[in-house]
């Protein structure tokens, strides 16, 4: 250090990197949750044979989807030290209006069109609050959460909707059908991850989301245009979300007013388990996948095992302490 | 020529006179301490010539041009960079992507345009040779020393090949060792031509680098003498008011 170095062995130093690639995968989140589903389904797999069944994998599969398309939604406003908890009331409105606008009579492709920029909006009206009247996002979507319910109850007047009328038979199709033998709804899940995880890396924008999340002041200094980007990452999540009820109204049959009630705990968790910090700065779209894999094989696990399903809560909130102490235990270490 | 000129500035926030009526001349490749106790007006000046916001009265003249900057990107335009004091950087980012934070370069295939990384990663190891640092691109920020920060804080200046960088306490919170690394970069600067204003509180720092020594005190610059017909004392003195002015 104290040698004044001379161009040839600063290159030297340049070059070097300073972990390997496979250190880099032992070192990740991810990693390890994935060690953790993989244990859990060899361990649930001895006690109740069922659960490797074909059958039950294709439903696990099927079922965490939800959740993980809603993750990787989450994924960006979280790595800008944001949070969203009023995704559950969204999906509930998007999934409520999805059977409404169909009962009305539109094209399917006017009302996958319309469900989305609903979501969008009420996303938009999230971010502009956080960012530009910098209430904290807890707040604003803890109010946005109650108020969108509400007007969830409010247009269906407290009525389940199931007539879908001509574009039913489409959204049912979507929403149950599968390609390759792979669900729609798994295709959407696999594509949202790669080109959410192509946006994050590889994009000025995804760079954006991570500097506003290490250092929001620096991200101003800098000339970043931080309130439009947070902006963009809460509109993002709610024209997700909007995609997300489509596959499930698409797939239930029915629009219940009770939709996603409670699911955005399971979304943010998932975001976490997979290695977002709440604090911003950290995050992938695959953490958010395998987050989501992981709460599903947990509540599909004690299912089969005969577990008393009132134990569901307990297993996947020590899992977000796990992940949590294990996020704590990398970070001090590197 | 100078480089940039200041004539009469004041700033006031209501009935506080940040600074008044200050003028002065910095000459390229030339660097000044500025020196004064806290609450002196020392970052309200430099806030002022970094364009984070007006002054009062007085006029600015930069590179031979009548300036006002209403934003701190009008002042970078022009060629005056500023390290901040907490240096503004992002721990999560790699070195070589908080070189380039807000000023990417790009890579476009088709319509769509990516990072190019390993473009912005040379680009940064040629910035960090040009400095003599041992700061690799690839590397996170939170993982770096002070000296390496302060690095990458200054490889951002070099970017936009500015031709003043204000320096805020560079040298406030790092090691000894570190100091000498920091004050050898500042040389590096002068070397490529660069002028710098460096505000510090340490007369070591200030003395071992600086040709010409600024004392504000309470918003007056009571002293602009060259370092060499100065000494540690006298500039002591001058802070804290022993010494009226010189």
């Amino acid at each position: 250090m104290n040698k004044s170095p001379d161009a040839s062995n600063l290159d030297s130093v340049f070059n070097l990197s300073e972990r390997s690639k496979l250190g880099e995968v032992l070192r990740s989140q991810e990693f390890w949750i994935v060690v953790a589903v993989l244990i859990i389904g060899a361990v649930v797999g001895m006690i109740a044979p069922r659960f490797l069944t074909s059958a039950n994998m294709a439903n696990i599969l099927q079922n965490f989807c939800f959740t993980a398309l809603m993750a990787i939604g989450m994924t960006p406003v979280i790595m800008t030290g944001g949070i969203d908890i009023s995704v559950g009331s969204t999906l509930g409105l998007t999934g409520v209006l999805l059977g409404l606008f169909c009962a009305s009579g539109y094209p399917f492709a006017v009302v996958v069109l319309s469900v989305l920029l609903v979501g969008a909006f009420v996303g938009i009206i999230n971010g502009a609050l956080v960012s530009y009247l910098k209430l904290p996002p807890f707040i604003v979507t803890l109010g946005m959460m109650s108020l969108v319910r509400s007007q969830t109850l409010v247009v269906t007047n407290n009525q389940v909707v199931y007539d879908f009328g001509k574009a039913g038979d489409t959204l049912l199709a979507l929403g149950s059908g599968s390609l390759l033998g792979v669900p729609n709804v798994l295709w959407a899940v696999i594509v949202s991850a790669v080109v959410m995880q192509w946006l994050l890396s590889m994009t000025r924008w995804g760079r954006y989301v991570r500097a506003i999340g290490g250092n929001e002041n620096a991200a101003r200094l800098s000339g970043i245009p931080v309130d439009r980007v947070k902006v963009s990452t809460y509109a993002l999540l709610g024209a997700m979300t909007g995609m997300t009820a489509i596959f499930l109204v698409g797939w239930m049959g029915a629009a219940t007013n009770a939709l996603g009630q409670g699911q955005e705990l399971q979304v943010i968790a998932a975001t976490v388990i997979g290695g977002a910090n709440l604090l911003g700065g950290f995050g992938t779209s695959f953490g958010a996948v395998i987050g989501s894999v992981l709460i599903e094989v947990i509540r599909n696990a004690l299912l089969l095992a005969g577990v008393n399903p009132f134990w569901q809560g307990t297993f996947v909130g020590l899992f977000i302490l796990f992940a949590v102490l294990l996020e704590r235990f990398r970070s001090t270490r590197a | 020529m100078s480089l940039l000129e200041l004539k009469n500035i004041s700033r006031q926030f209501g009935a506080i006179h940040a600074v008044e009526d200050v003028s002065f001349n910095i000459e390229p490749g030339e660097i000044v301490g500025l020196m004064g106790d806290n609450g002196a007006g020392k970052s309200t000046l430099v806030k002022m010539i970094a364009g984070n916001f007006p002054a009062s009265s007085g006029r600015m003249i930069f590179d031979g041009r009548e300036v006002q900057f209403d934003q701190p990107s009008d002042a970078r335009r022009a060629g005056i960079e500023i390290v901040y004091q907490d240096l503004a950087l992002c721990d999560n980012l790699s070195a070589a992507a908080n070189v380039f934070l807000g000023r990417e370069i790009m890579r476009s295939v088709g319509p769509f345009k990516f990072l190019d990384h390993r473009k912005m990663r040379e680009r940064a190891a040629e910035l960090f040779r040009e400095l003599q640092s041992e700061t690799r691109p690839r590397d996170v920020v939170k993982r770096m020393s002070g000296g390496q920060r302060q690095a990458v804080a200054i490889a951002r200046t070099r970017l936009a090949d500015a031709k003043l960088v204000l320096m805020d306490e560079p040298t406030a919170a790092i090691s000894v060792r570190q100091v000498a690394e920091v004050l050898a970069l500042i040389k590096r600067l002068k070397e490529r031509g660069v002028a710098v204003i460096l505000i510090s509180h340490r007369m070591p720092d200030v003395f071992g680098v600086c040709e010409r020594i600024m004392v504000l005190r309470r918003g007056h610059l009571v002293a602009n003498k060259l370092a060499s017909t100065s000494s540690p004392e006298e500039i002591t003195a001058l802070i804290v008011g022993a010494k009226a002015a010189a």
